[in-house]
């Protein structure tokens, strides 16, 4: 069989793109660099000299282009633009999960002030988590304590925010105990996963949360593989949030009056698509990295036959 | 392979297996720094800035 080759589809080059590149390498894997800034997406001109990509763009809008013009081209992307548009967007994400039944904090999309108070008392009223529904790095969320908090940040947003700062996405706020999980599902999955503590409500690792290791239950491993299907799969971080000792979220039902059948204990946040790990290699002891490659290498695999 | 930081002038030392693109820091005013060329002629800008959509 002749030696399989993968684009890696990047804007600059971090740590996580470094460690892909080294465990393509140590498989054999023939990679081509493909910085999306530098390209003409010219379906007359341009031609793929890969039959399966790896998205690595830091900015997600230039990868979901970039995603999408390939896919026509009749590349395999990882991850899909289906995959793509349903993560990068909270509220779209929100509605995925909840649609399949897995356990996800409350949540509301509004377009006003007025809307906004009425959608904060349906949450379960103060504190209320605001969060742009296209937004990153945990930058621009707000934990909303009290109305004039709220009246404040809305107005700020009507008047100075772009038109997607004024999509209001709300959700519930989950009381954790100083930490989160942040699982890295392949094709369903949980290939690892990392508590994030801090004692800070935002617990990402992009603002100082400290990782360790989590071991990985049943339970999660369940909740993940649904959330994982609910999204349409791929290579997916998830965000998960444990809310044992009685505080569930939405997912305790699907919203339609039917039980869900998540084991309980854990609530799907957030899920990424396209995931940093860098920083989780170490405290898992599990090359992430590599899990990639051979994802993508059974991909390609699946693509010959 | 070494080149100069465009922001102090200091010695940025490109360890083998540097790529193109890859983001570094220079060692001596912390600058952070993208690499554009690498080989015989390397060459360093400053990284562009974190754009809105940046991240996961």
């Amino acid at each position: 069989m002749s030696k399989i080759r993968l684009g890696l589809l990047h804007s600059t080059i971090r740590g996580d793109e470094k460690l892909i590149l080294q465990a393509a390498r140590d498989r054999g894997v023939e990679v081509e660099l493909v910085d999306i800034r530098t390209q003409i997406f010219n379906p007359e001109t341009y031609r793929a000299n890969f039959k399966v990509a790896l998205e690595r763009s830091v900015s997600t809008v230039k990868g979901n282009y970039a995603i999408r013009f390939l896919e026509a081209q009749g590349v395999k992307v990882v991850n899909s633009s289906a995959v793509a548009s349903l993560c990068e967007d909270k509220f779209l994400t929100s509605l995925a999960l909840q649609a399949q039944g897995v356990a996800t904090p409350k949540f509301a999309l509004v377009f006003t002030y007025e809307q906004a108070v009425a959608a904060t008392e349906q949450l379960g009223g103060f504190p209320v988590i605001l969060k742009p529904a296209l937004g990153s790095w945990g930058r621009l969320l707000s934990k909303i304590n009290d109305l004039d908090a709220l009246e404040t940040i809305i107005e700020h947003k009507e008047v100075l925010g772009g038109p997607q700062q004024k999509a209001f996405y709300f959700q519930q706020f989950v009381d954790k105990p100083g930490r989160d999980i942040r699982a890295f599902v392949i094709d369903g999955q949980v290939i690892a996963a990392i508590y994030r503590h801090s004692p800070h409500w935002i617990t990402n690792t992009a603002r100082g949360g400290q990782a360790s290791n989590c071991p990985i239950t049943p339970e999660l491993a369940e909740i993940c593989r649904q959330a994982s299907q609910a999204v349409g799969g791929g290579i997916l971080a998830m965000d998960v949030f444990e809310v044992g000792g009685g505080r569930r979220g939405q997912g305790t039902r699907n919203g339609r009056g039917g039980k869900t059948t998540q084991p309980a204990g854990f609530s799907i946040n957030e899920i990424n698509h396209t995931m940093e790990f860098k920083n989780s290699e170490a405290p898992t002891g599990v090359s992430i990295s590599g899990a990639i490659v051979d994802y993508c290498i059974r991909l390609a695999k699946e693509n010959e036959k | 392979m070494q080149t100069e930081c465009p922001t102090c002038d200091g010695a940025v030392v490109l360890p083998a297996g540097t790529e193109v693109s890859e983001i570094i820091s220079c060692s001596e005013c912390q600058t952070r720094l993208v690499v554009e060329e690498v080989g015989d002629a390397p060459r360093v800008e400053v990284a562009p800035a974190i754009e809105e959509d940046w991240g996961e």
